[in-house]
């Protein structure tokens, strides 16, 4: 088994700015955020977008409806694999005619996006979908693109991206972990 | 697969070495289950019901596949439960009644299945008079399909217990320490032995309640691992009762020499308001239905505050969606 | 308020056997009564004793009411000492539903002397097909069930209703009889009945269905209780199925203790004596004592069957079965005291307590604060008896004419003399 090496990409005060600035992004291209709503996937993405909503209500003084979507049941690979536990699914507002903002940490081939896209369709018919991202690691298999990245991080497939934030892991960084060669 | 409950020297054993992790094949009993699995079923389900209440009553996940229910006996909450559980999931239903199938012609239960399964079934859904009948079913068609069972003749009806099991646990909090009462005819009765087999391994005191042709013998109560109680008295297993489920005393079942009339029945065994106050206040009051009104339960009773009758059914649908759902991966 | 002064009491519950008195006050026995006021009955020399309880006695009310009536057959019972008899079922309407039962404790409560105890069917009408609503009954006041007269065919039935005497806490009462092997048979299956030209039915009849009835008390732990036993094979299973635990009782008739197939032939063809079961041989007669004197056989009840004469003057195999029996029961099984046989405290015995015990009722005993059931008795007095001067209806007896010795002679029921002889 090939030891795994890891190299810090990001460290804690790195991700605290990438957070501000897409948080003013945010506002800046929707024109204020009167009609945004905050939805965090999966796991990370609650937390980030938790963290975002902060900064905003910090700098705009507007709390931004926050809520959050599992995608386990729109998954294209269910069957693929044994069945995954479900996480809730619970958005505080109503999605039609709103701006959602998906929040996730990283994005990879965009099936996982493709298919909170098809659940936020079927919750609601929203004017529009943007998509935030703290790392985008390349390799699309879909013709998915983010709209607000925090970061590019070139990688290899064999490579893996690891997002690590304080209120699920204990500590803010990411970091790249790939196997390293074994010297003979 | 499991056939003779009573001939494993340790059920509890057998039990707890069903990890949750190993993907499950098929539904027959509750018997090898493990609390995981249970807590799995029942979590899933909660988050089922999200589903069902979004505008849209419907998720991708099992689209492309097929569900088909062959009932040898006769349903409307557990078909029609199993086909709205599906649909909600994206799979496609086909429904076979034996009353109208080459059953009649004499085809025979394994031939039904398999030409079933050449048709394209990715889930068999059956209820079968004969005890036992989906485990053969299930040896002939596993692993390529999965096989629920929906009702064996008296031996198991798993989707009831889970459907119970949720409701029980939606309403009071939890399962486990509460006293639960089973009334009315329980030797007969498949949804009686899926649930004793789920409410104790989930912690549950259950107590079996009925007239004495109705129970099982009391040795067999003595040789099991748990905390089982057994008695002919209404009122004493009312007693400080958290759950109180009724079965349906079947009227043809009288006939057979056991017990003397309907009327006597309800004098004796029959949950009205008055005997209901025995229990704990608060006491969930719970029926498989359909339900005899005026025979097992009072009609009031029925409606009453106490009446979990309704939310069964309703979670019903979540609770399948929930089993299809773990049913739907692959093998680990 | 009555004073019972100086007589032996014997109460074979309590063990008591010694002279006193006993004190009667408001319906109740007390040990001590406030001076004055009360009436003393010198009963000196005689026997006092708990008022007998019957397990099995035929009232035929309502329904049969030639043959004898609530009232008539109470005032009978006294006469024979009883204060409390179990009216079965065979009546008609039969008892088959609490207000069946209600409507005989009503009628009861009217005309009756001495305590009246209900018994219901087992099967609805006796039919055998269908469990009648005991637990209805039971709630209402009966205190056993029965078909007697017919055997239960159905094993499965039986089965059922063993199981349900778990529920209603009360005994199955059986007529333990292979209705096939039975069928047409009405006299005992031997020599007798070659000789005599009649059909038979043999021990085995009876055997059969106390093997079956004793085995599905077994499986079900059911209460059944074994009427009226005629064989010697039925008191061997009983003894064996009791020290294995299972939850039996028996009676036997006093004419099946004392009197056997014999009887038929003091008068030629004697329809007097035909009974169901019938009078067997001597040898069943001793085992079926054996088993009183041990334990095997609870109690002995009467079995009271009046018959109307027309019931009884015809031919043989037309004349309905049964004895009336009530006022003759005490003087006929002093012929196994005196021939000492059996002793008084236990004839006393399977008369009051031990029939009481097997049913769990309340009765049979003379101790303080019992309901005041008290018996006097002259083991002694001969007499002679004449069946028209019965305060039953029912006037058939094959012991019409015989001398018997052992007399009633006073009658206490529920603190109300009910029958008085003498005294």
């Amino acid at each position: 088994m090939p030891e795994l090496g890891q190299k810090k990409l990001l460290g804690a005060d790195d991700i605290r700015r990438a957070v501000a600035r897409l948080a003013h992004e945010v506002v800046e291209r929707n024109q204020g955020v009167e009609s945004v709503v905050l939805v965090g996937l999966r796991t990370r993405g609650l937390p980030l977008a938790r963290r975002l909503q902060q900064r905003i209500l910090e700098f705009e003084g507007v709390e931004v409806p926050l809520g959050e979507l599992d995608i386990t049941l729109y998954r294209d690979d269910v069957h693929q694999r044994a069945p995954r536990p479900l996480s809730p699914t619970s958005i505080p507002v109503d999605i039609s005619d709103k701006t959602v903002v998906l929040v996730d940490d990283v994005l990879y081939t965009g099936r996982t996006i493709r298919a909170a896209l098809d659940a936020l369709i079927d919750l609601g018919r929203p004017r529009s979908i943007q998509f935030v991202c703290l790392i985008d690691r390349g390799h699309r298999e879909l013709p998915i693109r983010p709209d607000y990245v925090g970061k590019n991080v070139p990688t290899s497939r064999h490579e893996k991206v690891a997002v690590r934030l304080e209120e699920i892991d204990g500590i803010d960084e990411v970091a790249l972990i790939a196997p390293v060669e074994a010297t003979l | 697969m499991t056939l003779e409950v009573l001939s494993r020297p340790s059920l509890a054993q057998a039990r707890q070495l069903q990890p949750a992790r190993r993907q499950r094949r098929h539904v027959l009993d509750l018997d090898d289950f493990s609390v995981a699995e249970i807590e799995a079923v029942l979590e899933t389900a909660g988050a089922m019901q999200d589903v069902l209440q979004r505008p849209i009553k419907k998720v991708p996940t099992l689209r492309g596949k097929t569900l088909i229910t062959v009932f040898y006996e006769a349903s409307t909450r557990t078909r029609v439960g199993f086909e709205v559980a599906a649909k909600a999931l994206g799979a496609d239903t086909v429904s076979v009644a034996a009353s109208t199938s080459s059953v009649t012609k004499g085809e025979s239960l394994i031939d039904t299945i398999r030409t079933l399964q050449a048709l394209g079934a990715d889930f068999v859904v059956m209820r079968h008079h004969q005890a036992g009948a989906p485990y053969v079913v299930a040896e002939e068609v596993g692993p390529v399909t999965s096989v629920i069972n929906a009702g064996d003749g008296w031996h198991a009806h798993p989707s009831q217990a889970l459907l119970d099991l949720f409701t029980i646990r939606e309403r009071l909090g939890r399962i486990s320490g509460l006293r639960v009462a089973i009334i009315g005819d329980v030797l007969h009765s498949r949804v009686a032995r899926s649930n004793l087999w789920g409410l104790t391994l989930m912690g549950a005191n259950v107590v079996l309640c009925g007239p004495p042709p109705f129970l099982p013998a009391a040795g067999f109560c003595d040789g099991l691992p748990w905390n089982l109680e057994r008695t002919y008295r209404l009122d004493e297993a009312l007693d400080g009762a958290d759950v109180i489920m009724l079965l349906r005393m079947q009227l043809e079942r009288q006939t057979g020499g056991m017990f003397p009339s309907l009327r006597e029945y309800v004098r004796t065994y029959g949950l009205t308001e008055e005997r209901l106050a025995r229990a704990k206040p608060g006491a969930v009051v719970m029926h498989p239905g359909p339900m005899n009104e005026g025979v097992e339960i009072d009609p009031r009773v029925a409606r009453g505050p106490q009446s979990a009758i309704e939310d069964q059914v309703r979670n019903g649908v979540a609770v399948r969606m929930a089993m299809l759902y773990l049913l739907s991966g692959l093998p680990a | 308020m009555i004073r019972l002064a100086g007589g032996r009491i014997l109460d074979p519950a309590s063990g008591r056997d010694e002279i006193g008195d006993v004190l009667i006050d408001d319906g109740r026995l007390v040990e001590r009564l406030a001076p004055n006021g009360e009436a003393v009955i010198d009963v000196s020399g005689f026997v006092v004793a708990p008022g007998f309880v019957d397990l099995h006695c035929h009232l035929r009310e309502p329904g049969f009411e030639d043959a004898e009536t609530i009232a008539t057959g109470t005032r009978a019972a006294a006469a024979g000492g009883f204060t409390t008899v179990c009216a079965l079922a065979d009546t008609r309407p039969s008892t088959d539903t609490g207000s069946d039962v209600e409507a005989l404790l009503t009628q009861a409560l009217r005309d009756a002397v001495v305590r009246v105890l209900p018994l219901g069917t087992t099967t609805k009408q006796r039919a055998g097909q269908e469990l009648s609503e005991m637990a209805d009954m039971a709630a209402a006041g009966a205190v056993a069930f029965s078909d007697d007269g017919r055997a239960i065919r159905s094993a499965s039935l039986m089965r059922h209703a063993l199981e349900y005497s778990l529920l209603v806490e009360r005994p199955i009462s059986s007529h333990a009889q292979d209705a096939d092997l039975a069928e047409g048979g009405v006299m005992h299956e031997g020599p007798l009945a070659t000789v005599l030209g009649l059909k038979g039915i043999p021990r085995e009849a009876e055997e059969i269905a106390v093997a079956r009835d004793l085995a599905l008390a077994r499986l079900t732990g059911g209460r059944l209780h074994l009427a009226h036993l005629s064989t010697a094979g039925a008191v061997d299973q009983v003894r064996r199925a009791k020290a294995a635990g299972v939850r039996v009782t028996a009676e036997v008739a006093p004419h099946h203790l004392v009197l056997s197939e014999v009887a038929i032939t003091d008068r030629p063809y004697d329809t007097n004596a035909r009974t169901d079961p019938p009078l067997r041989s001597i040898d069943d007669a001793r085992a079926l004592l054996e088993g009183v004197r041990d334990g095997t056989i609870d109690c002995i009840a009467s079995d009271h069957s009046p018959r109307r004469w027309v019931d009884k003057a015809c031919e043989f195999d037309q004349a309905l079965p049964g004895i009336s029996g009530l006022e003759t029961t005490f003087g006929l099984l002093m012929r196994l005291v005196h021939s000492r046989t059996l002793s008084l405290a236990e004839l006393i015995g399977a008369l009051t307590h031990r029939p009481a015990d097997a049913w769990n009722l309340p009765y049979g005993t003379l101790a303080p604060g019992a309901p005041a059931d008290v018996v006097v008795l002259d083991p002694d007095q001969a007499w002679v008896v004449d069946p028209e001067r019965f305060l039953s209806k029912g006037k058939n007896t094959p012991l019409g004419g015989q001398a018997l010795r052992g007399t009633v002679l006073l009658t206490v029921a529920q603190g109300r003399i009910a029958y008085r002889n003498g005294l």
